[in-house]
C-alpha cells in the first residue's frame, strides 16, 4: 500500500512538473496574445492539479494522515482560472486588436457582447477634464 | 529540506525533479514579464508565476512532510486572483473600484 502510494506520488509529481514546463514554454513561444492564453491554463489546471493530488496522496497514503487542504486550493484555482482568462481575453480584445480584425460573430446583425449596443460601457467614457 | 529515509528515495527524486521544472517555468514566466509584446501578456505571466509558486510551496510541503505550507499556498492563490482581476480591470476601465 505504501509502496504503491509512493510510486503514484512520484509519478504525479513528475507529470505536474512536465505540464508546468509545457505551459511556461507555450507562454514564451506561442505567436500572438490570444494563443498565449492557452499555455498557462494547462499549467494552472493539469500541472497544479497533479501536484495537489500528489500531496493529498502523500499525506494520506504514506504519512497515514488524511489531508483535505489541497482540495480547497484546487477548487479555488479551478473556479478562478476561467475568470482571469475571461478578463485577460476581454482586455486583449479592447486593447491590442483593431476592431476590423476581430472575426465576425455568427448570424446577421449580431455583434460580440462586449462591443454590442447592450454592452456595459458605463465608466469607459472619460469625463471632461475642464 | 529534511533527508528522506532510504525507502523514500523515489519521492525524494520526484520532488527535486518537480521543483526544477517549476523553477524553470518561473524563470520562463519572468522572461515573459520583462520582455513582453503586450501589457496583457505581462499580467498573464504574473498570474502564471503565482500559480507556479503555489505548486512549488505544496512540493516543499511534501518534501518536509509538514502541512504548514498550505496556508501560504492558499494566500498566494487568493492574492494572485485578486491582483490579476485588478490589473485586467484597470486596463479595461482605467479604474479598479468605480
Amino acid at each position: 500500500m505504501t509502496a504503491l502510494a509512493q510510486v503514484l506520488v512520484a509519478a504525479l509529481l513528475v507529470i505536474g512538473g512536465g505540464f508546468a514546463l509545457v505551459g511556461a514554454w507555450g507562454l514564451v513561444r506561442l505567436p500572438d496574445a490570444m494563443t498565449r492564453l492557452h499555455g498557462p491554463t494547462k499549467a494552472a489546471t493539469l500541472g497544479v492539479g497533479a501536484v495537489l493530488i500528489a500531496s493529498m496522496l502523500y499525506f494520506w497514503g504514506v504519512k497515514g494522515v488524511p489531508s483535505w487542504h489541497e482540495l480547497l486550493i484546487a477548487l479555488f484555482l479551478f473556479v478562478t482560472a476561467p475568470i482571469t482568462g475571461f478578463f485577460l481575453s476581454k482586455a486583449n480584445l479592447h486593447r491590442s486588436w483593431d476592431r476590423t480584425e476581430i472575426p465576425p460573430p455568427p448570424g446577421p446583425g449580431n455583434d460580440w457582447a462586449t462591443f454590442g449596443d447592450e454592452a456595459d460601457v458605463a465608466g469607459t467614457e472619460r469625463p471632461d477634464p475642464r | 529540506m529534511t533527508a528522506h529515509a532510504p525507502e523514500m528515495a523515489l519521492i525524494g527524486w520526484a520532488v527535486w525533479f518537480a521543483l526544477g521544472c517549476f523553477g524553470t517555468a518561473l524563470l520562463l514566466c519572468l522572461y515573459r514579464v520583462v520582455f513582453s509584446p503586450a501589457l496583457t501578456d505581462r499580467i498573464l505571466a504574473l498570474d502564471t508565476m503565482t500559480i507556479n509558486v503555489i505548486a512549488a510551496l505544496v512540493i516543499v510541503g511534501i518534501a518536509d512532510g509538514t502541512p504548514v505550507y498550505f496556508e501560504a499556498a492558499m494566500l498566494f492563490a487568493m492574492v494572485g486572483f485578486i491582483a490579476t482581476v485588478g490589473f485586467a480591470k484597470f486596463l479595461l476601465r482605467g479604474d479598479i473600484i468605480e
